[in-house]
């Protein structure tokens, strides 16, 4: 049976990420309300603004339900915003309403503004992944993991400059950079495999 | 590398990751805020991005005079209240003020026919910074001119200041029009329609390749309800630009958060009714068709 990955919707660059789940051969679709989530084996949180996506969780009921199906186990990518909204601190924003579930400090927009946004290679050490070519992130207005505060239970799958920039704890995946925007599927195609087949 | 290769498979890292920030934006709301508190308002509204300036088009109507750049120090005073993206227009053609802009660190600079135009036959060269720009249009040769130039994101112009969506429409049908008639062209035709529509070659190829633009499409310029925001999302935009709807009506508070929501649920006519209801009085607004070919906005730029 062909899986379904849900792809929260609310805002941000959602079609991105669908397109790339259904060029991997699996079927993606929209999440904007709880009745989408039905029939989904795996969750993808995009990148976008991280306030307007938490604003729209809150609204349309969403964070419960959302929750609910990361604590039981269903796998996440969250990429950018996705992160800090699956992240368990937020620095100077604690109060952010989010989903939690990666034991990591992030910081909002760590690089600055929309000038210092770059693009630069990401060192990879997936397992089972046998390519050896270089990675190239996309980091715009980019969130940062800090150093001192990755959990025991985070595992660091990608480094640029020697900075955690791809982390895995147990059924969340989650990168401050935006796979969905190169045409290199490796991230994608790592999380279908070792995440959502396992 | 393919000779085939797309023109947007060029193009340069920093274009690139211009062009992310743009696709960041899609599917929500960017609004035009005069003051740190509006700004304060339409993040908690969920607005996706503000666009900092003096005076909502509206109220640039109102005024007449020249309409430049807003003050640095307005601008600075947004930037410091909100920490969803920044925007602010600069006038077409005034690269200086486009300088300025790139200098305060303002997110993206739309380059607006809202403002007083600076120069009547040449637009900015965006290729030349490394700040992303969005620019206007009315129909695909306008779209490509810009994206030429370096624009990373397109917005169509409608009628800003006019609560009108008509000439949003107009546009953003006539946008769409262009792009679905190249895709059915054979490729011996192509030429001429670059020609005939004043494009360059390359994009029109890529676009009768893809049948998109290269860059997000958003709307702008006449939206005033939450029904007109997903009309838009409906006939093509990606995203929505709101001007003087939101402040300019009774209750901004309310509207703000309604448009979002009808962007995130254009698709969904029930909540769009639940969503539509009990917002105050929108902007009261002025008929495009009641406009002299003076007082049109989007004329201006080429």
């Amino acid at each position: 049976m062909v899986q379904t990955v849900g792809v929260l919707a609310l805002q941000g660059a959602f079609a991105k990420h669908i397109a790339m789940f259904r060029q991997l051969g699996l079927h993606a679709k929209e999440v904007r309300q709880v009745s989408d989530l039905d029939g989904v084996h795996g969750l993808c949180i995009p990148g976008g603004e991280s306030t307007a996506m938490s604003k729209m969780m809150v609204r349309w009921d969403l964070l419960s339900p959302l929750k609910e199906r990361l604590c039981s186990g269903m796998p996440v990518l969250g990429t950018c915003a996705g992160l800090i909204l699956l992240s368990n601190h937020v620095r100077d924003w604690e109060e952010l309403p989010r989903l939690g579930g990666l034991d990591v400090t992030v910081q909002r927009n760590a690089y600055g503004r929309q000038i210092d946004s770059f693009g630069a290679p990401v060192e990879l050490n997936l397992a089972q992944d046998k390519s050896t070519s270089p990675y190239s992130g996309v980091f715009i207005r980019a969130p940062r993991i800090e150093e001192h505060e990755v959990g025991a239970d985070v595992e660091i799958l990608g480094t640029r400059a020697g900075e955690a920039v791809l982390v895995r704890q147990g059924n969340i995946l989650a990168a401050t950079f935006h796979p969905e925007l190169t045409d290199d599927d490796r991230i994608h195609r790592w999380f279908i495999n070792t995440m959502m087949n396992s | 590398m393919s000779e085939n290769m797309n023109w947007s498979e060029r193009q340069t890292s920093v274009w690139r990751t211009n062009v992310g920030l743009a696709e960041m934006l899609k599917g929500g709301v960017i609004m035009d805020v005069v003051t740190p508190e509006q700004a304060k308002i339409a993040e908690d509204a969920g607005a996706s991005a503000v666009m900092a300036l003096e005076r909502v088009p509206a109220d640039i109507r109102a005024d007449g005079g020249v309409a430049r750049m807003s003050d640095p120090k307005m601008i600075r005073g947004i930037q410091e209240a909100v920490s969803i993206p920044v925007m602010a227009k600069c006038r077409i053609g005034h690269f200086m003020e486009a300088r300025i802009l790139e200098a305060l660190g303002v997110d993206f600079i739309d380059e607006s026919e809202v403002l007083t135009p600076a120069d009547d036959q040449f637009h900015v060269d965006k290729r030349a910074f490394k700040v992303p720009f969005v620019c206007g249009c009315r129909n695909l040769g306008e779209a490509l001119r810009r994206i030429g130039e370096g624009a990373v994101m397109i917005r169509t112009k409608g009628e800003a200041g006019t609560g009108d969506v008509i000439e949003a429409v107009r546009h953003m049908r006539t946008l769409m029009g262009d792009i679905r008639a190249l895709t059915v062209l054979p490729s011996d035709q192509l030429m001429t329609a670059a020609k005939d529509m004043g494009a360059p070659f390359d994009l029109v190829e890529e676009v009768a390749r893809t049948g998109k633009l290269p860059v997000p499409n958003f709307s702008a310029g006449g939206v005033a309800t939450p029904a007109d925001a997903a009309l838009m999302m409906h006939l093509g935009a990606e995203s929505v630009f709101v001007g003087s709807g939101i402040f300019k009506s009774g209750d901004p508070v309310k509207r703000a958060k309604a448009i979002v929501e009808a962007v995130v649920h254009y698709n969904d006519p029930a909540k769009l009714a639940e969503i539509s209801e009990d917002l105050g009085e929108p902007m009261v607004g002025i008929n495009c068709d009641d406009l002299g070919d003076k007082e049109r906005l989007a004329v201006r730029g080429w």
